[in-house]
């Protein structure tokens, strides 16, 4: 499933909202999520899981090619945990 | 960092505020939309969010497990996981937030 298809999706449902305005609707809640991130505070959503960030540490790494290390710098990253609920109903539908 | 941690409430009360559509239906679409991602997960699609991530799908083997601590081997069953994979640019906002330059 696409962006697009999910405002599709949510277009068929609420037909008195046009679609330009459901392209707001999504864009609002994932810049909502997103800046909730930037501010390194965590999204809850209960039964479908949990958005947050991780810091990686800095490193020295290896150009694989040359074998001269470099410096990585501590890095933080967007990280998701799948709800016990979705975790479980995931599961039990593979076939 | 669990200070400011928001939840459906709040991403109701961001549709509210900016789109200007009842609470009602702010708490709805919220609902509607981890419905359909989760709907789409469990037929066993890719959920593709342009600009914000990707979940997919893996199917994990069985596989020998250990209790770290007894050492006691334990199987682990085959199983299907939800992976997340942020955007590039979803990357980028939260390392420049957050990242000492």
């Amino acid at each position: 499933m696409l962006r697009s298809e999910l405002i599709d999706k949510l277009h068929d449902d609420n037909p008195h909202l046009n679609r330009k305005e459901m392209e707001r609707v999504v864009a609002v809640v994932f810049e909502s999520i997103t800046q909730t991130l930037e501010k390194g505070a965590r999204v809850e959503l209960r039964g479908f899981g949990t958005f947050s960030t991780r810091k990686r540490d800095a490193r020295i790494g290896r150009n694989p090619r040359t074998g001269a290390s470099v410096n990585v710098p501590e890095k933080h990253v967007p990280f998701f945990r799948a709800g016990k609920d979705l975790k479980l109903r995931v599961d039990a539908s593979k076939g | 960092m669990s200070d400011g941690t928001i939840t459906r409430a709040d991403l109701a009360e961001s549709l509210y505020k900016e789109i200007g559509l009842s609470r009602l239906e702010s708490a709805d679409m919220i609902e509607s939309i981890i419905n359909y991602i989760s709907e789409a997960l469990l037929r066993g699609e890719t959920v593709k969010l342009a600009g914000f991530g990707t979940f997919s799908l893996r199917d994990k083997n069985e596989r020998i497990g250990r209790n770290p601590k007894t050492g006691v081997v334990v199987p682990i069953t085959s199983r299907r996981v939800i992976i997340f994979k942020p955007s590039q640019v979803l990357r980028e906002r939260v390392d420049s937030a957050l990242s000492p330059k």
